[in-house]
């Protein structure tokens, strides 16, 4: 209980991940969705760090959890600019009426 | 000592996963992402991974989640604009994540990691180790990386453009 080991780490992320599908889930605000692909991206990386430590010791997990924040950063960035132009062409981002958007 | 402070960051990043999850205001809900990714960056300084909490803050908490609220004000015509989802729908998104968590939790905590569950085998890895795999064994994908940032930047800056 007092002895924290891998296991604290991976329920932690398995509750973090499950948050993150129900947030995807439930927003229909577009960049709700988003924040939920967020918490998913950050659950997985709570994994590779946590391996890192207390299984392979090796630099690998720490490396592919920068990667993964680097691809989340770049999503946010081309998502953001897809709800921009969602919400110019129908003056909202309910992701319900995303059908609309094509011609 | 360790343990005291993983549990109180733990419940950090639960508290404000949940009101990320119940908040219908979506800029609350952009504010409890920043606590979920403050509290991974301090979960990260107890792993010893120092380089990727500095990484966690600047990138994720100063940029992407800036990010985010500018596209919350950009496409809100006011800030509580909040779309519900039906009760059926949160019903059974609810029960859908439910058992994906006890699923996960089952399937990990049960689950045979070799080497070792119990305890860091070896010293973890400093940030020094880090920046010379970045450049040796993994240079392709730094490379690819970097390649890819550009195409995001000339994209993001191609498809928020105003068409005038």
């Amino acid at each position: 209980m007092f002895e924290i080991g891998l296991n604290h780490y991976l329920v932690l992320s398995a509750l973090v991940f499950s948050l993150g599908v129900l947030c995807m889930a439930t927003k229909r605000n577009a960049i709700g969705i988003l924040i939920g692909v967020e918490l998913v991206l950050n659950s997985a990386n709570i994994n590779l760090v946590a391996f890192s430590k207390y299984s392979a010791g090796a630099a690998d997990g720490h490396i592919f959890a920068v990667f993964v924040i680097l691809l989340a950063a770049a999503e946010a960035a081309i998502a953001i600019a897809i709800f921009m132009n969602f919400y110019s062409a129908l003056r909202t981002i309910d992701v319900d009426r995303g059908d609309e958007l094509r011609n | 000592m360790d343990a005291v402070a993983f549990y109180i960051f733990a419940a950090v990043v639960l508290a404000s996963a949940v009101g990320v999850v119940v908040s219908k205001n979506i800029v609350r809900t952009a504010v409890c992402l920043l606590g979920t990714l403050g509290g991974v960056a301090c979960l990260y300084f107890l792993l010893d991974a120092n380089l990727l909490a500095a990484i966690q803050l600047i990138v994720y908490a100063g940029g992407t989640l800036i990010l985010i609220v500018f596209g919350v004000m950009l496409t809100s015509q006011s800030p509580w604009v909040g779309f519900k989802p039906t009760r059926g729908q949160a019903v059974v998104a609810t029960i859908v994540a439910l058992l994906l968590a006890v699923g996960i939790i089952t399937l990990t905590t049960t689950a045979d990691w070799r080497p070792s569950a119990e305890g860091p085998l070896a010293a973890s890895p400093k940030v020094a180790d880090v920046g010379n795999s970045l450049l040796t064994t993994y240079l392709a994908p730094f490379e690819v990386a970097s390649v890819l940032l550009l195409v995001v930047m000339i994209g993001a800056a191609y498809l928020a453009r105003t068409e005038k």
